[in-house]
């Protein structure tokens, strides 16, 4: 049997219902164009779109091998470093700290994939030994002008780009747990969608029945209602799925809300980023979305706390 | 006529010679998925491309990355239509560089120094045009910082005195002098954009000419 029909059963029926929400949206964006002919609705088809594009694409990418998981990954996390640098004002003396920064993307992904996956190298690689010797590169340039900024620039986007994301890659690589038919790939499947369901159900909250904002000097469109009732949610839809971890009903509400608010947070401070390059959007890949960091911004927050919350309780 | 002409004429015919087929092969397989996924080049006005009278493309000029997604953009079976204009003493400086531009990038080599009548610029883009083909000139002259764009030297403006209904499409380049700069070999994944602005016939003295291109594509550049 190919090896990907192991697990079929907890990936089916998550497949499934991904299935089933993206029919609901489809139909229900449908309806609303027929019910209001008349109002603008071509954002929201683009975005719904995208959601079957991406949910595809995201679906075959874990399901089909480990290493077409991990050179997926590898190209978000290159092509979310590249939105990413494009907006940042660099100096003609970086260049060679940031032909490194490019290369450090692959290498942090083949700790990964090394079979057993080295951790310890895949913690510090970034944090410590890129933290240490980009600096030591752009030293070699020669132009202290603007030498902080463009350091500490590029390192931050490595470390929440690359080394954040990269935790969802790891979580890939965990093998099943105890008395349970969950596995790395499951957990990733949960985290994703609990996040983006998070996501949109705080859109949809927020839009409905949003009165009072929340973070209006970095989010104008916020609002507490939002924010509570997206949460809330998520949290319940999250109990439906807990056959895909290793969860009790109890930890699965604490589990969901640290990485929904992790998620929050990522928005916020992506957000935040954004005001200060005087931008609307990441870029514009993904129709209706913006660019590929506008969709993975609360993943690079809510991923790490995630795996080390899997890592620490749930593996020896 | 000299004794170029025989060369030329089975150039610009629609056979296919080896250096064409390697030409589309590259593009195909190598260039255009790199300006794809490394770069992510954006373009903008497409659509000015789709003629197929000669015409000259003018463009600003910082980096090596410039002529290579320019070409990109047209459709394979055109690529030997194109000519990028370059300095003959900097792409045939040797052997290597020079079969490799003339393969890949089908430029058209003039002298910068020493200019009699054999190898005279203007005459040979003259021909070039008169022959079918199109030209790509950065009229900078050189590769710039890519910040601020330098003064466009007159060539194009001579060109245009020669051949007046000559169509010219300007463009503006965007980035490509930050990821890959003169003097630098590995270039880093910035997102580079190409806006290409309608195509026009420039009328004037050669002095208005030549600020007439330069405001083109100045304007693009503010877009």
């Amino acid at each position: 049997m190919p090896s990907f029909m192991t697990n079929l059963t907890p990936i089916m029926k998550m497949g499934l219902l991904v299935l089933g929400v993206l029919i609901v949206a489809s139909v229900a964006v449908a309806a609303l164009r027929r019910a209001k002919p008349n109002k603008n609705f071509s954002e929201l088809t683009a975005r719904v779109q995208a959601w079957w594009l991406m949910a595809a694409v995201f679906f075959a990418a874990i399901v089909v091998s480990n290493r077409v998981s991990l050179v997926f990954f590898t190209l978000i996390s290159f092509w979310a470093m590249k939105e990413y640098v494009t907006l940042l004002k660099t100096r003609p003396a970086d260049h060679h700290a940031l032909v490194l920064t490019f290369l450090a993307v692959p290498v942090q992904y083949l700790w990964i994939g090394l079979n057993p996956p080295w951790y310890g190298m895949f913690i510090i690689f970034i944090p410590v030994f890129m933290l240490l010797s980009l600096p030591v590169r752009m030293v070699i340039s020669k132009e202290t002008k603007g030498f902080v900024e463009s350091a500490s620039q590029i390192q931050w986007g490595l470390m929440i780009f690359v080394f954040g994301l990269s935790h969802i890659a790891y979580l890939l690589t965990f093998p099943a747990f105890e008395n349970s038919s969950a596995n790395g790939r499951t957990l990733v499947l949960f985290l994703v969608f609990v996040v983006e369901m998070s996501d949109v159900l705080q859109y949809i909250w927020g839009k409905t029945t949003g009165r009072h904002k929340i973070i209006p000097t970095v989010s104008p469109n916020k609002t507490w209602e939002g924010f509570v009732g997206g949460i809330t949610s998520a949290i319940l839809v999250s109990l439906g799925i807990r056959f895909l971890t290793p969860f009790t009903i109890g930890e699965t509400v604490i589990v969901s809300l640290l990485i929904t608010v992790a998620g929050f947070f990522g928005g916020a401070v992506m957000s935040a980023v954004k005001r200060d390059f005087g931008v609307k959007d990441f870029g514009s890949v993904i129709p209706g979305h913006g660019g590929m960091l506008d969709r993975v911004d609360s993943l690079c927050y809510a991923a790490p706390v995630f795996f080390h919350y899997v890592r620490y309780f749930h593996t020896t | 006529m000299s004794s170029e002409t025989p060369n030329r004429a089975r150039v610009n015919s629609k056979s296919l010679t080896l250096q064409s087929v390697a030409q589309m092969v590259v593009f195909a397989l190598i260039i255009r998925p790199f300006m794809a996924l490394f770069i992510g080049l954006r373009v903008r006005g497409r659509e000015h491309l789709v003629r197929s009278a000669p015409f000259v493309l003018v463009a600003n000029h910082s980096s090596h990355l410039d002529t290579i997604s320019l070409l990109s953009l047209f459709g394979l079976s055109r690529l030997r239509r194109i000519r990028p204009v370059a300095a003959a003493d900097y792409f045939e400086r040797n052997a290597f560089v020079s079969i490799f531009t003339k393969t890949l990038f089908n430029i058209l080599p003039i002298a910068r120094k020493n200019i009699n009548a054999e190898n005279n610029p203007l005459r040979k883009m003259r021909e070039a045009i008169e022959a079918g083909d199109s030209l790509i000139i950065f009229p900078e002259g050189t590769r710039g910082s890519g910040e601020q764009m330098g003064n466009f030297r007159s060539g194009v403006a001579h060109l245009i005195e020669e051949v007046p209904d000559l169509t010219i499409i300007p463009a503006y380049l965007v980035n490509m002098g930050r990821s890959l700069p003169k003097g630098e070999f590995i270039p880093v994944p910035f997102f580079c954009e190409i806006r290409i602005g309608a195509p026009r016939v420039i009328k004037g003295s050669r002095k208005e000419i030549t600020r007439t291109l330069e405001n083109a594509v100045r304007e693009l550049a503010e877009e």
